[in-house]
């Protein structure tokens, strides 16, 4: 399991450069978040006060749905040309390039959540009741939670036939305890009724034990012939 | 294996008789929900097996990433499917005792939201060995199958405070169990650990032969190659 800063460093500006020139992915993302904010909408009405129980799970699931779009081009891109077969023969630890997707994944779901929560403090007239600030720390572990297993199953859906579907397959079920984590404690925020300590503790051992299963097991997937 | 199994099958076959005749006819009505309770003789022990079926599954999937042994592959597909099966009588024999008993199918209890969760798991798996092209499916099959086994105590962690409904473990210290359902309970599980273990062993046979399949075709493809 060895490391490279270096080569980190430098997928990852490759990344970001790409996205920066091309804006696929924050496209793609915050279009099919904003589909589903308006679609959602429909199903119940927005602006009641009990809307702020169910906004937690629905702005996750927006945000889930749009990462989907971008893990699944993070991997894909590098099939061109055989760029990740090279990365496999050269010498530079495949966990550097893990890393790395998994870095700009982060930020580009980042990214995203930072254009969108406002839209969606606008059209569900939300407003914290409880502590807002902690908002913050839910978002960063659970978009951490989010990026790293699908990174980790985005290369692992590469090996597979109609990977694009498989992705989420793999992605949602294991995803459920950060799930339930950042919905229970995005709802507690915003309805200011029960305090976070229990969900954010989960998402920590969330995030430490798989961050170490995909490092562990990253190598193993990205060689397998 | 040919003249063994029929043995093991007729076996198997009288014990899940007698377990069925003793959760039918033998273990005592319960006081307050009468004959509609005898579905746990099966819902139990079922749900015990199939936890047993995903820790060899677990268990089979660290070994072979470990000693990248075919066979170990053979035991993880096997435990899994087999598993699944059991997993399922759970999650459908669950609301057929608590439609009449509760008055509802379903509820998002804890215990069933997070059988409901081990069950996606482990679909999951099986699709991705579905999916997944020969060569590398035991690989990213092994992968995924650590990745559930070390999902599944977040699961249950996760949910252990949703209100309950779901009878309180009734086994153990302060249990409340009549010992002679107890026995009954016991009987039922080893019968259905015996027909796991029997489809288990037919399924894992078959897994081998089928790995055998595939590298007769590999090297019969590369020899093609190379002959032309």
């Amino acid at each position: 399991m060895s490391f490279r800063s270096g080569i980190t460093r430098a997928t990852l500006a490759k990344d970001i450069r790409l996205e920066w020139r091309s804006k696929d992915a924050i496209n793609s993302m915050l279009f099919f978040a904003l589909l589903v904010v308006v679609i959602f909408s429909f199903s119940f009405d927005p602006t009641a006060e009990d809307s702020r129980r169910i906004a937690g799970g629905l702005i996750w699931v927006a945000f889930l749905f749009a990462a989907v779009v971008a893990l699944n081009q993070t991997w894909a891109r590098e099939l061109r040309n055989q760029v990740l077969d090279a990365y496999r023969v050269s010498p530079a630890p495949p966990n550097s390039l893990f890393v790395a997707k998994a870095l700009g994944n982060f930020i580009f779901v980042g990214v995203l959540e930072g254009f969108m929560t406002p839209l969606f403090a606008v059209f569900y007239n939300l407003r914290p009741l409880g502590p807002g600030w902690e908002l913050i720390p839910v978002a960063l572990l659970g978009t951490w939670a989010l990026v790293v297993n699908g990174t980790f199953f985005a290369a692992m859906s590469l090996r597979t036939r109609s990977r694009e579907i498989m992705l989420p397959l793999l992605l949602f079920p294991i995803s459920i305890p950060a799930l339930l984590a950042m919905v229970r404690a995005t709802s507690a925020i915003l309805s200011g009724e029960e305090s976070i300590g229990f969900w954010i503790a989960l998402l920590v051992a969330y995030d430490v034990v798989f961050t170490m299963a995909s490092l562990f097991l990253f190598e193993t997937v990205f060689e397998a012939e | 294996m040919k003249r063994v199994f029929p043995i093991l099958a007729v076996g198997t076959a009288a014990f899940l008789g007698y377990g069925f005749y003793e959760a039918l006819w033998v273990a005592p009505t319960d006081q307050l929900q009468g004959d509609v309770y005898r579905i746990i003789y099966y819902h139990v022990p079922s749900a015990w097996t199939a936890f047993v079926f995903f820790a060899v599954n677990f268990v089979a999937s660290i070994v072979y990433l470990v000693r990248r042994n075919l066979k170990a592959d053979a035991v993880a597909v096997s435990a899994a499917e087999v598993g699944l099966v059991f997993c399922s009588v759970v999650l459908v024999t669950g609301p057929i005792w608590a439609r009449p008993v509760w008055g509802i199918w379903w509820t998002w209890d804890w215990r069933l939201t997070s059988t409901l969760v081990m069950w996606l798991i482990y679909i999951s798996y099986l699709v991705l060995r579905r999916f997944s092209s020969s060569g590398q499916t035991p690989v990213l099959a092994a992968a995924l199958a650590i990745f559930g086994g070390l999902d599944i105590p977040l699961v249950y962690f996760s949910i252990w405070f949703f209100r309950t409904q779901h009878p309180q473990p009734v086994v153990g210290d302060g249990g409340s169990i009549d010992p002679s359902m107890f026995q009954v309970w016991l009987i039922n599980w080893g019968a259905f650990l015996c027909f796991g273990a029997l489809v288990f062993w037919l399924r894992y046979r078959q897994a081998l032969r089928l790995q055998e399949i595939e590298e007769a075709e590999a090297l019969e493809s590369l020899l093609e190659v190379r002959g032309a």
